[in-house]
């Protein structure tokens, strides 16, 4: 049975049983549950699902690996008029997407999500990483560098800050960044000397582009460029390069996980967010057991309980001192880790992506 | 003639007309018999044809559909995109109120809609800086034109009504089947359905055009996003904008009649003491953007149903005031791509070719328990996934990988000059040989195996050399199996883009890669059609040549 029909099965039952005690709300019993695979929804699986189904073993839950695709996937859906899921794990640029195209459901963040264990109202304890309306925020990540720990010529110095990515004389050898324009500009631009306030303001002009550009040209030929999260972690550890961005809590699997020759570098971590929207559209029971599970699943302990299989910090302010001592150093927003940070901006590359991706593409094509 | 039957023909009837078994003319029987045969042979393929139809002709239609249809502007932008006509664009001077009125009007009800931000996106790709310009306006579109809904309210209190308006715009017939709808709610509660959709006065839309046009949509637009009525909301704050337009306008109300007449005349009257509203103002206040003459001249150029533009932006073309241009060279990137496309896939179909041919050959002579082994072998990469077979070639290929390793082992290479051989164009080659390989040995195999030897044989008895009897005699007769693998090779590896992905780096990327990165990253599917129906047609017009030159009855699979 799908789970829509089991649904209508449990409620026509239950209404015949049970007519008088009619307005206990009905929950389905199937929940589909939409992230990235791999290590990070291992997490979210222990931290969240086999916690909650603990409680309520009568659920199903289904995992689906389609966040990447996730807003092509729900306009998809949208236009076909069957939403199959239930709750959707997007980074926040895609949130906001979403919930302006009204593919996401807004939320009252007080209402839906529990307060903190001290009484403060969940939107609060959120705080700005509440981006949209449509947005329950669940972790802080961010994209920063990795480097070898065992590079012969680099003659026993490492690297401190992100513009030794771009210095070739001091640390030669390979390096990985991903294929997109996002972050490269911005490390482009403050190792060429622009303040961090100012780099959206330059990358608005011609001349700013070009500077980005140039700066970029300088290591061009030594670098390899990633699309998957997990490819800088593999050709670290090959030693196909010696130094490459991905997001931090992949790092964190390679260097304290698989033993490997890796530290990091946290120098202007880019930081971004991701977090779960409930699709705009679901039948009444599926939206009941979806803001039962997020209920939980958001909770002060149940985010501090995400760390402790991945180092992604959580987004609640009340979870941060749950979170396992062991893990406090691999998190990025811990203080020795956040001396230099920047949040992408989501407006600002909302506009400017299509253009710039254009020019990116075509340089890297030179 | 006489109702004899002759020798192997049925009987024959009076008018000279054969007969068959049962007394039918002979025709007829037997073309109810081919009829019958057909059928079944319809309803054998039927299951395919509908499959086909379903999964392969509709998506493509709607494909080709796609890269063209550019309604969102015209459907979600209506009054703008009218006004904009009246526009032109080559003035170089930003165009006037009407236009800036028909925009905020619009954008409200996207907003309400939840398309503005669609929209925005649409007109970004043309014009950067659309898509921002729309979500901030958006945002504060319900705070433009307050003042002259105070004025209007300070005026009467009755204009903050939500009934006063409905009385004034509804159509009578309307307003009657709103009560009923209302009586009936009031009864069965949710069982109601919907409140009838509202309908405007014909009457008032000729007197207060704008108004009636705008108090209509508002008053759907909440009817049908919000599931309110328009009983109970007051109109948004542009909907008295439009009637202050209407008043100030010059709108003839001495022979009105209908609802609140007179609040409409002492309206009228007040009019001209209002403090005067600028839409254009205040949308220039909200962001400058909305005074830039190229952003609004983007907006006319697409603003029609249909656009060429994704094909244009697909060969590196955009449309500008004086017509078509070539974009910046620092943003040309699909002419290239689709260029390269054909060449590597050229170079991956002569290299499975010139591997796959003694291989095939082999597989056709060896003795068959030999044949089958290596056939097998040949079949290997094919059960394998094609993520593992790629990967493996990274885990080869790579400088620190196994061949590099080999290769310095033996003191081929030094260690600091390890080759170059993935994430760029060798690696793609490379990969796509070996995991397109089968797709040429195995048309190759099946026609060389019906090559009989005594061919070979008799030529070289009759003086040949083994060069010429195989290049005169066998390579002839093998070359339908050649056409065959290479139509097969060349059309798979045009539309790969896994594998050119995960090895290409940059210089060995396919066209395919941006279709792929235009549908599920950039959202730009009209792009991302254009570029597909570009590559469909670039093979058809192959495939049509290939058909001129060589034959396609000269393609044999087996």
């Amino acid at each position: 049975m799908t789970p829509r029909k089991t649904a209508f099965a449990a409620m026509a039952g239950a209404g015949i049983l049970a007519a008088t005690a009619a307005m206990a709300q009905q929950m389905a019993n199937t929940m589909t549950l939409v992230s990235w695979g791999g290590a990070y929804q291992n997490s979210q699986n222990q931290a969240y699902a086999i916690p909650y189904r603990a409680m309520h073993p009568e659920v199903e839950v289904v995992w689906d690996e389609s966040s990447a695709e996730a807003v092509a996937k729900l306009r998809a859906m949208n236009e076909a008029g069957n939403i199959t899921w239930d709750l959707v794990d997007v980074v926040a640029a895609d949130a906001i997407r979403l919930c302006d195209e009204g593919l996401a459901m807004e939320i009252d963040h007080d209402e839906v999500l529990a307060p903190a264990p001290d009484g403060t109202p969940a939107s609060e304890d959120f705080g700005e990483l509440i981006v949209s309306d449509c947005f329950i925020p669940q972790i802080v990540f961010s994209t920063t560098f990795g480097y070898r720990t065992d590079v012969k010529e680099w003659g026993g110095k490492v690297p401190t800050s992100v513009c030794d990515v771009f210095d070739l004389k001091t640390f030669p050898g390979k390096r990985s960044l991903e294929k997109r324009p996002i972050g490269n500009l911005e490390w482009a631009l403050i190792c060429d000397g622009v303040p961090i306030e100012e780099v959206y303001d330059v990358l608005e002009t011609e001349e700013g582009i070009k500077r980005a550009f140039a700066k970029l040209d300088t290591i061009r030929d030594q670098v390899i460029w990633w699309t998957a999260g997990a490819q800088t972690p593999q050709l670290l550890a090959d030693g196909e390069v010696v130094i490459g961005s991905t997001y931090n809590g992949r790092l964190y699997a390679a260097i304290v996980e698989q033993k490997q020759p890796i530290a990091m570098l946290w120098d202007w971590q880019m930081f971004d967010l991701d977090g779960w929207i409930i699709p705009a559209g679901l039948p009444e029971d599926r939206l009941a057991r979806v803001l039962d599970f997020v209920r939980f699943a958001t909770d002060t302990q149940r985010l501090a309980d995400q760390a402790k299989y991945i180092s992604y910090g959580p987004a609640r302010k009340s979870s941060a001192p749950l979170v396992p001592e062991h893990m406090k150093p691999h998190m990025p927003t811990d203080p020795a880790n956040a001396k230099h940070t920047f949040l992408f901006n989501y407006e600002w590359w909302a506009d400017y992506r299509d253009d710039l991706d254009a020019r990116f593409q075509a340089w890297l094509a030179q | 003639m006489s109702d004899t039957t002759t020798g192997q023909g049925g009987p024959v009837s009076a008018g000279g007309v054969m007969l068959a078994a049962d007394g039918r003319p002979l025709k007829q029987s037997l073309a109810r018999a081919q009829r019958r045969q057909r059928l079944r042979a319809f309803l054998l393929v039927a299951p395919l044809l509908a499959f086909v139809l379903i999964a392969f002709v509709a998506p493509i239609a709607d494909m080709l559909f796609r890269s063209v249809e550019n309604e969102i502007v015209p459907e979600t932008l209506p009054r703008t995109v009218a006004e904009l006509r009246r526009w032109d664009e080559r003035s170089g001077s930003l165009p006037p109120q009407e236009v800036f009125v028909a925009m905020a009007r619009d954008l409200q009800l996207a907003e309400t809609r939840k398309l503005h931000t669609r929209v925005g996106q649409r007109l970004n790709y043309e014009y950067t800086g659309v898509s921002s310009l729309f979500r901030k306006t958006g945002r504060r579109l319900s705070r433009m034109g307050r003042e002259l809904k105070q004025a209007f309210v300070g005026l009467d209190p009755a204009w903050g009504e939500p009934a006063t308006w409905v009385e004034l715009i509804g159509a009578p017939d309307w307003r009657e089947a709103q009560a009923a709808w209302a009586a009936r709610r009031a009864r069965a509660g949710a069982d109601a359905g919907p409140e009838p959709l509202f309908r405007a006065d014909p009457a008032i839309a000729a007197l207060l055009p704008q108004t009636a046009d705008f108090y209509a949509a508002f008053a759907r637009a909440i009817q049908t996003e919000d599931g309110d009525s328009p009983t109970e909301e007051a109109p948004w704050p542009l909907v008295y904008d439009a009637l202050y337009r209407d008043l100030s306008g010059g709108a003839d109300l001495s022979r009105h009649t209908g609802p609140h007449a007179d609040l409409l005349r002492a309206a009228a009257a007040a009019v001209p003491g209002f403090p005067p509203v600028s839409i254009r103002d205040e949308m220039l206040k909200v962001d400058d953007g909305w005074g830039d003459v190229a952003m609004w001249q983007t907006i006319k150029a697409y603003s029609g149903r249909f656009t060429n533009g994704y094909f244009l932006a697909a060969l590196d073309m955009k449309k500008t005031p004086d017509g078509i241009a070539m974009v910046e060279e620092n943003r040309r990137i699909y002419l290239m791509l689709f260029w390269r496309t054909l060449l590597l896939s050229v170079g991956i179909t002569l290299a499975t070719l010139v591997l796959g041919y003694p291989v095939a050959w082999l597989l056709a002579n060896l003795p068959a328990r030999h044949a089958n082994l290596l056939l097998i072998l040949v079949l290997l990469p094919f059960w394998t996934s094609l993520l593992v077979r790629t990967s493996a070639w990274k885990v080869l290929l790579q400088q620190q990988g196994v061949i590099n390793d080999l290769l310095v082992w033996i003191g081929l290479i030094s260690d600091d000059a390890r080759l170059v051989m993935i994430n760029n164009q060798t690696g793609t080659i490379i990969a796509m040989t070996h995991i397109l390989l089968p797709f040429m040995v195995l048309p190759l195999y099946s026609v060389m195996k019906t090559i009989p030897p005594s061919y070979l044989r008799a030529a070289k008895s009759l003086g040949a050399t083994n060069w010429t009897a195989f290049w005169r005699v066998y390579f002839p007769l093998s070359v339908p199996g050649i056409g065959a693998g290479a139509i097969l090779v060349f059309i798979l590896s045009i539309g790969y883009y896994i594998t050119p992905e995960l090895v290409g780096g940059t210089s060995g990327i396919f066209i395919s890669n941006r279709i792929a990165y235009h549908i599920s990253i950039s959202l730009n599917w009209g792009l991302a059609a254009a570029l597909g129906s570009i590559l469909l047609f670039a093979v058809l017009i192959l495939y049509w040549t290939y058909d001129r030159i060589v034959g396609i009855d000269n393609v044999k699979l087996g």
